[in-house]
């Protein structure tokens, strides 16, 4: 945390080096691993911004998938209504921030168990709505026929067309590229700091005068804002969104994600993201039965390497070259 | 009216005791242990393809089945806590939520590959089928029949644990674990008879649940939010709680069907949340 500035200087050159290789990614793999790509993005985003929650301010949520299914739905209707992606994504961001600043109001004063329970309810609020509401939401069937609508763009008339999965995958890649290097900044920010300091001390922090609900709040807006763009990018992708988009299985995926790749770093969610859309890809080759591999991957995980892929990988290395800075061990 | 009202409340007096079956085990498992047990609906669903499989299988009549579920589901949560669970209890409740969720992924295929993917129903036992008039419209005898279950389990558990030695003990050792193991009590094995109790609670209900629905991969899940209201509504850990959580849950279910239809699914949700907001450790809860 304390890099000097020629480290970070390195850092942003290998974030640019990222960019472009995934940039590049049209040119050698086939469209279908390029929509897994995608899937792999949307579960980044999606247990990113639950991170930020859960790793970064020691808060479970447990009904996530609200955010992400107000995102989607929000999303869908709009671009039903009127083709322009950006108006689409804006609208579904939009829609689970006020969502969160809803649910955060009342969530952020329980810690522990019952701020898990409070969201799984309200998660399960939304999700009956969904259900119920057939006259919007189209109840079970979900949206149907969702476009992959143009992007504005200066200089096209009609926007850039994003119908080729490579064009939506791109964009998905830069608008990725672009949240997370802000939620790197944040969680690095002062805001970040005192939202660590009052996940290991809330006592502390509140008696030097913080307004530590305040933090919290904030906190769980930005969470519910960035589940939000992962919802509202599924449409677009798969050109429905479905009921179960709301379900409480799907608040568990960014958990999922989180501890497979390793809560205590930020990178973490991301690397678990992938291994879950890769390894359900390859179990569901061989089998119907791929929620079974995942659960016993994640008995494995919680009851041997709670430091998730990553943590174990840092404490390996730490091992190897002692006295080189790693992530934080499992709690 | 009067006479629909009435009829609605017996209605929900009976989705109460359905709801009660199920929130046992979960509230005593958490009173006691300190998990909060995700599978639970699972075990629930154990105990339904248990007693399906005792009848259709076995050809075992309704009584032997519904032993069956509860012995079958009992044994294997001794066995959980024994190797999965016991290993988690000092780490954050993340761990448990994420331990007993993986079960859930598990068991429901689990559940498909050995039954199939498909809905069964089995036959209605002898004796309870059929229906007899109740405040002027016909009411399933099976569903008087659980009303009656449901206040048997309820006096069982409170004989069980007001008035027996393990009761104490378990009591004990809910409230203090130091304290009952240096009395002498063996707390790891307790803690995995009360999971055993609990987990056997869970495949009784299932059971229980057999005639009057069909059983179904997945059953399990609905039934498990469910459960959690309850819960938490009548406190976390608290087992009369429990008992009024369901009652509440229940009566607001079937009378929110009558009136507000379109949010009856929710109405639950929004008094949890309100419960929470006034009360955060629910109706009958100790701070904490």
């Amino acid at each position: 945390m304390t890099a000097p500035y020629g480290k970070a200087g390195a850092g942003l050159g290998a974030v640019s080096a990222v960019v472009v290789v995934l940039l590049l990614m049209p040119f050698w793999l086939t469209q279908f691993q390029l929509f897994l790509l995608v899937r792999v993005a949307i579960l980044a985003l999606f247990a990113m911004g639950f991170n930020l929650l859960f790793g970064y301010g020691g808060l479970l949520s447990f009904g996530h998938a609200a955010f992400y299914s107000a995102g989607a739905y929000t999303a869908g209707l709009i671009l039903k209504a009127y083709p322009s992606l950006l108006v689409g994504v804006a609208g579904g961001v939009a829609m689970a921030a006020l969502l969160g600043f809803g649910v955060g109001f009342f969530s952020v004063r329980h810690i522990d168990v019952y701020f898990s329970m409070l969201t799984l309810a309200f998660g399960m609020f939304v999700y009956s709505i969904v259900w119920k509401w057939d006259a919007v939401t189209g109840g079970d069937n979900g949206l149907i026929g969702v476009p992959r609508a143009p992007l504005a763009m200066i200089g096209f008339k009609h926007g850039l067309n994003m119908m080729p999965i490579e064009r939506y995958y791109e964009f998905t890649v830069v608008l990725s590229v672009v949240v997370v290097w802000a939620l790197y900044r944040l969680v690095r920010s002062p805001f970040g700091l005192m939202l660590q300091g009052i996940r290991e001390n809330a006592e502390r922090v509140e008696f030097a005068g913080v307004p530590m609900r305040r933090y919290r709040l904030a906190a769980f807006i930005i969470s519910a804002a960035v589940a939000g763009l992962a919802g509202s990018l599924v449409g677009p992708l798969e050109n429905t969104v479905g009921p179960d988009t709301a379900h409480w299985a799907t608040s568990a995926e960014p958990l999922l994600a989180a501890l497979l790749g390793g809560a205590a770093s930020f990178g973490g969610p991301l690397v678990g993201a992938f291994l879950i859309v890769g390894i359900r890809e390859l179990v569901e080759r061989y089998t119907q039965y791929w929620l079974l591999a995942m659960g016993g991957v994640m008995l494995v995980l919680v009851l041997g390497f709670r430091g998730g892929v990553t943590g174990t990988v840092l404490a390996l290395a730490r091992r190897v070259a002692p006295g080189r800075r790693g992530g934080e061990a499992a709690r | 009216m009067v006479q629909n009202l009435l009829f609605q409340g017996l209605v929900g007096l009976t989705g109460a005791m359905y709801l009660w079956l199920i929130a046992a085990g979960l509230t005593l498992i958490f009173g006691v242990l300190r998990v909060l047990n995700f599978a639970h609906g699972s075990l629930y669903m154990l105990g339904a393809y248990f007693a399906l499989s005792a009848s259709l299988w076995m050809h075992q009549g309704f009584w032997p089945a519904l032993a069956v579920a509860a012995v079958g589901v009992g044994v294997l949560g001794v066995l959980l806590e024994v190797v999965f669970v016991r290993p988690i209890y000092r780490l954050a409740i993340a761990y448990q939520l994420l331990l007993t969720f993986a079960f859930v992924l598990i068991f429901n295929d689990a559940v498909k590959m050995v039954w199939g993917p498909l809905y069964q129903a089995p036959p209605m036992p002898a004796g309870l089928g059929g229906s007899v008039v109740v405040l002027g419209r016909p009411y399933p005898v099976y569903n008087l029949f659980i009303l009656l279950a449901g206040v048997v389990v309820a006096a069982a558990l409170w004989l069980v644990f007001d008035l027996t030695p393990w009761g104490r003990a378990v009591r004990a050792a809910a409230s203090d674990r130091e304290m009952a193991a240096a009395l002498g009590v063996n707390v790891p094995r307790l803690f995995s008879q009360v999971f055993g109790v609990g987990a056997g609670l869970a495949g009784l209900g299932g059971a229980l649940t057999v005639p009057m629905q069909t059983v179904s991969p997945g059953m399990g899940e609905n039934v498990v939010v469910d459960a959690f209201v309850v819960v938490v509504i009548g406190g976390l850990g608290n087992l009369w709680g429990a008992f009024v959580g369901a009652l509440l849950v229940g009566l607001l279910q079937a009378y929110g069907t009558l009136f507000v239809p379109v949010f009856d699914l929710a109405l639950a949700f929004i008094v949890m949340a309100a419960v929470l907001i006034w009360r955060p450790a629910g109706l009958f809860g100790r701070s904490g």
